[in-house]
């Protein structure tokens, strides 16, 4: 059993720094020379490739722990500095704890009780889990402007910090080795006032008098193939550094002059500080001979592309495929198309029992390369066989259980589908596999809403998860049909879009009659066999049925809902069961009596009825079987009953063009006196605006009056008779602006909310006189899309699109960040079983989770019970 | 207190009120925590000034709520 290990707890974490004794005691060696290899290509003894540091040449061994390249782990050595030297990333609190002490006695700068009072507000801090590290830059900021010290009375002169790593005290620099005195006398008990704990730190460590040179796995040097070897940028700094050191050392032992000992321990505190950070400001960053910059430790790790973000955070895994996305509404909400060659490569651990081991000795055989096969065996000892290679006949005969195989990805297995940027939880869920041919991943077309899906290239992830609690848990919690109700506004997120809404209204309005051989093809195509009810129309031997029938074979028996349709007009007085257009809709014990499916029926993110009612009382599988019964059944009606849009589908009659012209004509009119009343000065303001302002905003209505006006003449001729209306209306795709722009006006253009100004002095273009304020003049569009903008009008719509484009491509990039900080803000909060909501550490954060303790994925409209609804559940009325 | 009114009768002030000890207790015991892990005020908030409360207080405040009406929470005062 090597799985098994023994569970040990860890019960805190200290942070704290690394002392010089420390740091000889990890050193396997002391670095002496900056020479790396010999003539003959190995590494020099004392070097800083030394082979005590650890190996990367394969066939080498460690002169440490004795393992090969890729076993040992590193090890560090070290430098001796000739002269202390500051530490970039700790100058901070250098600077506060010297400035807060006293320049002769060392003690904080503040009052002895003071400082006792301080000292007992830390402790009871700690004791309670509270920052108390925050006291901190408090005290300092007392302290370091205290003039006397009170302890022994030494006037304190001023401290200047000089970025990035020196001091000036009055007018005397601050060498590293004063700054070490200096916090070397701080006492234990004043630095925990400073912020450190005296557990695990000293202040006087961040000025090193012995620099940890690290292990050759941190910066392997490459061979290139011409044979020449390439060091990393740590090893070409740490060069500097033991160069510059040893020279250092040379001058003060020959006893050189005090100003060429400084530059070179200027010139040392340099390479240390670029070792460190090669971004500080303050100096120039340290380059190459080539000039590129070096990519130094504190680079490694910062950035998108840094140690935290890049690999921590987000590391790349095995077990996961990329590839295109295609629709394909044959296949359920809950399962995903995987492409036969990927199915391929992806692979399941199966451990063998005595019930299947005969189905992986098939397997076994099949090998890697014929589908469905395996890729590996693994025997009991761990021992890993590549079928690829291994004689497979063989390997068959010598399975027996406790083996594992690992054997292709197969239908019904669960894998977690991921699209970019996963910004909610819906952006991973847990699908079930068919694997099918082709080269690209296939997705029901009712979950592109929660992942943002379409389908003009998007790529998408699968993730195959490999032991059982990992499938278990996906498949029960992830599992699309799970994730139907979005926890952001308690409707459904998966849901009927474009062609599920347009065909059930087809099938659904009044006049849609079948005949036998129709209606069954539908049902056929939704996987219907039973029975047909009774035929609505019988007459002169001929039956039909009605598209509502057929539709309500869908709908769960006791279903009972009112509602009002998306295409009602809102008209004063509801005629009810008498609505001609069927926006009144009437559901009874799952039997679709009046009205018609549209969006307020089924669609995602919409407030669907239906759907929403079959979730909540029916059960997630029975939404599931809904919704792929409604997308089948939604399309084959469309194709069967014929629908298409062109753009004849925005024609209005002349008449209606003269009236619409007429219109606008009247507004340009308006607008002209307006500006004459204004011209004259005889403009009433509005209050608390000027009357500039005034004249903007009365303009501005005029026109918006004015398309609008057009829109509604166009309205009159587009009824429900006209495809493009029935998307918009139902609310499948487009909406009646869309098309009145189309047919009518477009109207207005704007930046920021105002009518086109910018440009020239006074004019948007030179075609108009400066301060014209009529409308052509200020981006007012009176052409249609369909009879096309005029030149002006065309370059008015351009600047009004590229702020929708500047716009959107801001806001992604804000609301990215502004994700981001919330999700690291939020992650650990959860609700505890007593309702509250908590954080990590068990400090409250909601004492009843959202206020009323209503999880929204559960609630009706956002409270937890709707009596009405009930009443009509149960009641039929 | 100096401004001349009563900041408790704004309509954006909700009400607070000091805990006695037992309560106090009671609501500690309820949550099974220890004060700090209460939301914390400031014994500067001109609320706690004007109520009088001192450091070591806990203050129950009742809250209007779009989702509940009516939401009660505690907060535990803190020196400054
Ligand atoms: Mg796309
Ligand atoms: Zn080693
Ligand atoms: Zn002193
Ligand atoms: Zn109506």
């Amino acid at each position: 059993m090597i799985m098994m290990r023994i569970p040990k707890l860890i019960d805190h974490v200290d942070f704290g720094m690394t002392s010089p004794d420390e740091i000889r005691k990890i050193s396997v060696t002391k670095i002496v020379t900056a020479d790396t290899y010999d003539e003959d290509g190995y590494p020099i003894e004392r070097g800083l490739m030394d082979s005590r540091l650890g190996v990367v040449d394969p066939g080498l061994r460690c002169r440490t722990c004795g393992a090969r390249a890729g076993d040992c782990p590193g090890h560090f050595g070290h430098v001796e500095l000739a002269r202390p030297v500051a530490h970039v990333g700790y100058i901070d609190a250098i600077y506060n704890c010297i400035r807060a002490t006293c320049r002769k006695c060392g003690r904080v700068l503040l009052q002895e009780s003071k400082l006792e009072e301080y000292h007992k507000w830390i402790t009871e801090m700690k004791e309670t889990g509270q920052k108390w590290w925050e006291m901190t830059n408090k005290i300092v900021k007392s302290a370091s402007t205290t003039e006397k010290c009170p302890h022994c009375g030494e006037t304190q002169a001023s401290l200047k910090f000089e970025k990035p790593t020196s001091f000036v005290e009055g007018k005397n620099r601050l060498t590293p080795s004063d700054a070490r005195e200096r916090l070397e006398r701080i006492t234990n008990d004043d630095i925990m006032l400073l912020g450190i704990n005296p557990k695990v730190a000293r202040p006087e460590w961040m000025v090193l008098t012995a620099l940890p040179v690290s292990p050759v796995t941190v910066r392997p040097s490459i061979t290139l193939e011409s044979g020449v070897r390439s060091e990393d940028d740590l090893t070409h700094k740490l060069v500097d550094i033991i160069r510059i050191n040893q020279r250092l050392s040379e001058n003060i032992e020959a006893g050189a002059p005090h100003l060429i000992v400084e530059d070179l321990w200027e010139l040392l505190q340099y390479h240390v500080t670029t070792y460190f950070d090669n971004g500080v400001s303050g100096i120039p960053p340290a380059r190459h001979r080539s000039g590129r910059v070096l990519r130094t430790l504190a680079q490694r790790l910062r950035g998108k592309e840094g140690r935290f973000r890049g690999n921590l955070s987000g590391k790349r895994v095995d077990f996961s495929a990329r590839t295109v996305i295609s629709p394909d509404p044959n296949i359920s909400i809950n399962e995903i198309g995987v492409p036969e060659y990927i199915a391929r490569i992806l692979s399941v651990p199966i451990r063998a029992t005595e019930h299947d081991i005969e189905g992986l000795r098939n397997l076994i055989r099949r090998g890697p390369d014929i589908y469905p096969g395996a890729n590996c065996m693994i025997s009991p000892d761990g021992k890993r066989y590549d079928l690829r290679y291994a004689d497979r006949e063989e390997l068959a005969k010598t399975i027996e259980p406790g083996f594992t195989v690992e054997r292709h990805l197969m239908d019904g297995d669960i894998v977690m589908f991921n699209r970019q940027p996963s910004l909610h939880r819906m952006s991973i869920m847990a699908h079930e596999v068919r694997v099918l041919p082709g080269r690209t991943f296939r997705l029901n077309l009712s979950v592109c809403p929660p992942y943002n899906a379409d389908f003009d290239g998007d790529e998408m992830n699968v993730h195959a998860p490999q032991r059982e609690e990992a499938q278990a848990e996906a498949r029960i919690l992830m599992r699309v049909q799970e994730q139907i109700l979005s926890p952001r506004f308690g409707g459904p997120i998966i849901g009927g879009i474009q062609d599920h809404i347009t065909g059930a209204y087809l099938l659904t309005r009044k006049g849609t009659l079948l005949t036998r051989e129709h209606s069954q093809q539908l049902l056929a195509a939704v996987g219907i066999f039973t029975d047909l009810p009774k035929p609505a129309v019988k007459e002169k031997g001929t039956e039909h049925w009605t598209g509502k029938q057929i539709f309500s074979m869908l709908l769960p028996k006791g279903l009972n809902l009112t509602f009002k349709a998306k295409i009602c007009e809102n008209r004063t007085r509801c005629k009810k069961e008498e609505c001609e257009i069927g926006a009144y809709v009437v559901i009874r014990d799952g039997q679709l009596l009046h009205g018609v499916m549209d969006a307020r029926s089924h669609k995602a993110l919409d407030r669907c009825e239906v759907l929403d009612r079959i979730v909540k009382d029916y059960g997630t599988t029975a939404a599931r079987e809904f919704l792929d019964r409604i997308t089948k059944l939604s399309i084959a009606a469309a194709a069967m009953l014929g629908f298409t849009t062109s753009i004849d589908d925005e024609d209005i009659p002349p008449e209606a063009k003269e009236r619409i012209s007429e219109v606008l004509d009247n507004g340009r009119e308006k607008v002209n006196k307006l500006i004459k009343i204004y011209d004259a000065g005889e403009l009433e303001p509005f209050p608390g605006r000027s009357l500039r302002e005034t004249l903007e905003m009365r303009i501005m209505e005029v026109l918006a009056g004015g398309r609008d006006r057009a829109g509604e003449i166009a309205e009159k001729y587009l009824g429900l008779d006209n495809n493009a209306v029935i998307m918009a209306r139902t609310g499948a795709r487009g909406s009646m602006l869309n098309l009145t722009q189309m047919a009518a006006c477009v109207g207005q253009q704007s930046v920021r909310g105002e009518r086109l100004s910018r440009g020239y002095r006074g004019r948007t273009l030179l075609h108009f006189k400066s301060g014209n304020l009529g409308a052509e003049a200020r981006g007012f569009v009176s052409s249609s899309y369909k009879d096309g903008l005029r030149p002006l009008e065309f370059f008015f719509h351009v600047m009004g699109g590229r702020e929708g484009l500047v716009d959107t491509a801001v806001r992604t990039a804000q609301s990215g960040y502004m994700q981001r900080r919330l999700i690291n803000a939020l992650q650990d909060l959860r609700v505890e079983y007593d309702g509250t909501v908590r954080d990590d550490r068990g400090a409250v954060v909601q004492f009843v989770y959202g206020e009323d303790g209503v999880d929204p994925t559960h609630s009706d409209n956002g409270k937890a019970v709707n009596v009405e609804k009930i009443i009509e559940r149960v009641v039929g009325e | 207190m100096s401004v001349g009114f009563d900041i408790g009768q704004h309509v954006l002030v909700p009400k607070h009120e000091i805990l006695s000890k037992e309560k106090a207790r009671e609501v500690l015991e309820r949550y099974k925590i220890s004060p700090h892990q209460l939301p914390l005020i400031k014994s500067s908030d001109p609320v706690v000034k004007a109520i009088g409360a001192k450091p070591g207080d806990i203050l129950q405040i009742t809250r209007d709520s779009p989702t509940a009406g009516r939401a009660i929470a505690y907060r535990f005062v803190i020196e400054e």
